[in-house]
This record gives C-alpha cells, sequence and structure tokens, in this order.
C-alpha cells in the first residue's frame, strides 16, 4: 500500500487528491493535509465582497466530502518536508502542525511515498508597509482573497454607499498592493462589480473610482497581454481593456508599484521614476503572492531548501530555470510534468510551482524597483496541472517507476476566463475570454505568441450567465457529487 | 439635449479620449436577452473546443 500526500486543498491540490482517490481505489492511502476546513470557490469572492453573495455560499465543509471520497483529511499546514528522511529512517516525510480538528498546535511527522505541494501561495500582504504584516490584512485596506475577507470588504463597501446617500463623496482605490503582484483579473473585477453595484445605488456621480496597477499596459493581466480577433481584426487586449475603462469612467494609473500604505492614503513609484501619492475612502490591493515558506532538510538533518524550492519559495519542477535574456524566452522553458528534479517523488501544481520566469516583459524603474506582473497560474490551468500530476502519481504507484508521466504544460494549453463586471441575471455583463496558448509560443505563433482562432474576448450578459453557471458548476464538481468526473477542469 | 454617455467620457480626460468606447447599439446589445442567448451559445461551443484541446 502506497500513501501520496497532497500539501493544500484549493483548485489544483482538491482537484489532485479526490482524482487520485478515485483512481487509486482503497488499495492506496491518499492524505490531504491544509490549515482550511472548508473549501473555497474564489472566482466568486468577489460577488461576496460586494454584497452579493455570502461567504456560506462560495464555501463548504471539506470533511464529509473527503471522507466520502476515503480520504485521509488532516487539517493542519505543512512545516517541513525531509525527502530523504532521517537519521534513523529512509522514509521520507512531511512534518505538519496541526490547526484544527482538535489538535491545534500539535505536530506530526507523516510518511509518503509520493508528495504533491499544492499549497498555493502565501498572501504577503508584509511585502508592502502597512498593506499588512505576518499575520496577514492590515487595518488601512480590504482584501478579496478569501471568504472571510472578502465578507469583510461587503461590510465596509456598504457603509461608503451609505455615506454617498447621505452626499459624502468617496474615493474607491483598487488594483495591485505591490510591484510583483499577480491576480490583476480578480481586483479588474472587483472594481467593475463595485461600479455595478454603485450604479444599481444610484449613486455613482458620488463616486470616484480608480484603478491602480503593476502591469505595463492596461490588459497585460500578467500574460504579457492577449490578442483576439473581433470583427474581421486581431485586436490588443489593451483596446479592449482601455475601453472598458473609459466606457465606466474609471481612471487608471499603471506601472505602478505600491510601496507603501497609510490610513486612506497610498505611495508609489512608477516605472518611470517617479513618485506618486494617491488617497481613498476605500481601497482593495492584492498582495503579492510567495511559497508558504515550508523548509527542506536532508538525511543528515541539513537545509536544502534552495535545492528543493526556488528562492521565491515555490517548488522547483522540470522547468528550465536558466536565467536568460527576455528575448530568449522559450515556450519550451515551461515545465510539462511538474516533477521536482532532486526527488523524484516530489511534485508540485498549481500556484506553489516556481515558473521559469514572467510571462509579461520585464520591467524595472531608472531606480531599479521592479514593476512587473508575475505569472497567473490559477484556475483552468492549475486544476488541469492538478489532475496531470494525480494521474502521473497514480501510474507510478500502479506501473511502476518507469511509468510515463502526464504532462500539461502551459504553453500547450489553453485557459477559458470569465471576468464579471457586474452580477445580475438581466444586467450583469462579464468578459469571457480564451487564450490558447496561456505561455505565448513565438516560435509557433511568431506575431501574437497566440493562436488567434481560439483566442477571444467578449463583453455582455452571457459572460455573466456562464460565470453564474460556473460557480455552481464547480462547486457541484467539488462537491464530487454525481458525475463530478465529467466536468471539466 | 442629452449628451451621450460616450462624449461625456471622451472628454474626461487624455486617456479616455483615444480610447475605444461602445455607442447605443453596442450597449443595448450587451444586455439584449436574445442576442446574448445565441452570444451564450457560441461562447460556450468556443470554450468547449479551448477546454477539449487543453486536457
Amino acid at each position: 500500500m502506497a500513501r501520496l500526500i497532497v500539501l493544500g486543498g484549493g483548485v489544483a491540490g482538491h482537484t489532485a487528491a479526490t482524482f487520485a482517490a478515485d483512481w487509486l481505489g482503497r488499495e492506496h492511502e491518499v492524505v490531504v493535509v491544509t490549515p482550511n476546513s472548508k473549501w473555497n470557490w474564489i472566482p466568486s469572492n468577489i460577488w461576496v465582497g460586494v454584497g452579493q453573495m455570502t461567504k456560506e455560499e462560495v464555501t463548504f465543509d471539506l470533511a464529509p466530502v473527503y471522507n466520502k471520497a476515503g480520504i485521509t483529511y488532516k487539517q493542519a499546514k505543512a512545516v517541513s518536508l525531509n525527502p530523504e528522511g532521517n537519521a534513523s529512517s529512509d522514509k521520507p516525510f512531511v512534518t505538519i502542525e496541526y490547526t484544527g480538528q482538535g489538535k491545534a498546535g500539535e505536530s506530526e511527522e507523516v510518511t509518503y511515498d509520493y508528495l504533491i505541494n499544492a499549497t498555493g501561495p502565501k498572501l504577503n500582504f508584509a511585502a508592502t508597509p502597512g498593506l499588512g504584516d505576518a499575520n496577514g490584512l492590515g487595518e488601512f485596506t480590504v482584501s478579496v482573497c478569501t471568504a472571510d475577507h472578502a465578507d469583510h470588504a461587503a461590510h465596509e463597501l456598504a457603509k461608503c454607499i451609505e455615506k454617498m446617500k447621505k452626499g459624502e463623496r468617496q474615493k474607491f482605490l483598487v488594483g495591485t498592493g505591490h510591484g510583483m503582484c499577480t491576480c490583476q483579473g480578480a481586483a479588474f473585477e472587483y472594481i467593475f462589480n463595485i461600479e455595478h453595484e454603485i450604479n444599481k445605488a444610484g449613486v455613482r456621480d458620488m463616486a470616484d473610482i480608480k484603478w491602480i496597477s503593476n502591469e505595463s499596459f492596461m490588459g497585460d493581466f500578467g500574460m504579457g497581454g492577449l490578442h483576439m480577433k473581433v470583427g474581421g481584426y486581431v485586436v490588443s487586449s489593451r483596446i479592449f481593456t482601455e475601453s472598458l475603462f473609459a466606457e465606466r469612467g474609471v481612471e487608471y494609473i499603471i506601472g505602478a508599484h505600491v510601496n507603501r500604505v497609510e490610513k486612506g492614503k497610498v505611495s508609489y513609484e512608477l516605472l518611470d521614476g517617479s513618485m506618486g501619492e494617491e488617497t481613498f475612502d476605500f481601497s482593495m490591493l492584492i498582495p503579492p503572492f510567495a511559497g508558504v515558506g515550508l523548509k527542506a532538510y536532508n538525511k543528515a538533518g541539513e537545509d536544502i531548501t534552495d535545492t528543493v524550492f526556488a528562492p521565491n519559495g515555490f517548488m522547483k519542477v522540470d522547468a528550465n530555470y536558466t536565467p536568460k535574456p527576455y528575448e530568449e524566452w522559450k515556450a519550451s522553458d515551461w515545465p510539462r510534468t511538474y516533477q521536482n528534479p532532486s526527488y523524484k517523488n516530489l511534485f508540485a501544481a498549481g500556484i506553489a510551482f516556481a515558473p521559469p520566469h514572467i510571462i509579461s516583459k520585464p520591467m524595472k524603474s531608472p531606480n531599479g524597483t521592479v514593476i512587473n506582473p508575475t505569472p497567473p497560474r490559477t484556475g483552468m490551468p492549475s486544476g488541469i496541472i492538478g489532475k496531470a500530476v494525480a494521474h502521473s502519481v497514480c501510474d507510478l504507484i500502479k506501473k511502476g517507476p518507469s511509468a510515463h508521466l502526464h504532462e500539461a504544460s502551459m504553453a500547450e494549453m489553453g485557459a477559458a476566463c470569465v471576468a464579471s463586471a457586474g452580477k445580475g441575471w438581466l444586467d450583469g455583463q462579464a468578459a469571457a475570454m480564451t487564450v490558447y496558448p496561456v505561455v505565448p509560443d513565438h516560435e509557433k505563433y511568431p506575431g501574437t505568441g497566440r493562436d488567434t482562432d481560439y483566442t477571444f474576448g467578449e463583453i455582455g450578459l452571457a459572460g455573466h450567465w456562464i460565470k453564474h453557471i460556473l460557480h455552481f458548476l464547480f462547486i457541484y464538481k467539488a462537491k464530487l457529487k454525481p458525475f463530478w468526473k465529467v466536468i471539466p477542469e | 439635449m442629452a449628451v451621450r454617455p460616450e462624449e461625456f467620457n471622451f472628454a474626461k480626460n487624455d486617456k479616455f479620449h483615444t480610447a475605444m468606447i461602445p455607442g447605443k447599439t453596442a450597449r443595448f446589445f450587451r444586455t439584449c436577452k436574445i442576442w446574448q442567448f445565441i452570444r451564450f451559445v457560441i461562447i460556450n461551443i468556443k470554450m468547449i473546443i479551448v477546454v477539449s484541446k487543453s486536457h
């Protein structure tokens, strides 16, 4: 009997664990280690953040689902890996610290045959003074990164709307809280959902809404932008994004590294090296992501964290990490199997794997400050990678170490993305987009880097219907209801 | 005479002045239920193709 440990119960981890448990059956053990007691459909957090959904609607308890699937569930956070075992045993193990199940604070060493690291990111609020600290979100801004954060954001937003109804003008600032953030899409969705709700409340003329982002151009989204075929033209996402901001009257600051947050004010540096300040009454700034800080030790107890993890804390996999200039980046630099090069029974999935480099063009201010988005590895790619990695591990367990590893390169997969611009079955809107491939391949598509037959986008009510239906569909799938396996990632 | 929304937004600042802003017809079709139902079917087909190419 083999044991697979999956660290993390988000999109990648939950997908990997549930498929692995299904494919392996009861002959082998699948263990999920996650500090959370609930699963969260994060894309719907933006609707919680404007009071259009409750946090209960976007979360559910993990324990009964894992019980049904025959998965051993440990509500704990992983602290360190010993991929060679220790002085007394050759068996690799992970040290975990419980956060629930009546054992909070207790440590345990759990041995494994295979391990999938799908911890997701650490929300690194501490990277920007004032945005937060080691304990998380600070007091000056709100967040929609978790359901609880989003619930808090909704209450703060409601207070602002009440003030506007009483005639007090309010300023909203939404975007990225650091020069190296990813997930601009979530902030993009949130700012337009705020605008939509303020419009519905009849106080749009009392609101100044501004976007602040580390993107060097509008519509970069951490993917270097994308080109879509529309009306016979191949058009940059920049045109579409600028159009939506102009249409909704939302002003923007781009190429910005937010370097300090204070009560009602952010300070920032721009790509041209200039400094600026922006005041606000309400602000939601996405934090940068980092690895969760797992340590690794060899058999002798020596620290080998640098061997297993990249400096940003994400796990090294089969990517080409050789530093090289932007002009020499290739699609083939991106990982295919997500297997750790040093320890073949270690895999990473979703945000937890270390990308070989960013996707957007690297940018620095004249002061040397890096200001560019980091690559998105969430949503559909996360799920597909989680499933592929689970498939590889199951084959290794069932067929032996020579089994073929399954591949899911982000340079060969597409992604469907629906970005909400306001919720409502009759008056909602969303930008429905597909991008193929996620990582541009300039050897195959020398112009735009992507296949324009499969890269498209349009905004409208249909997009909202799709996003809302996906909300129900993916929660249904994650709960392992009948036929869950036929729903694609 | 009421000012058209796009007229107001074009004039708001230099960035908006060079942006593509939808007019009344484009805005209407974005929330026209019949047209959006057709788009719903088409977008879903396109997404299913991309999803199937990615697995």
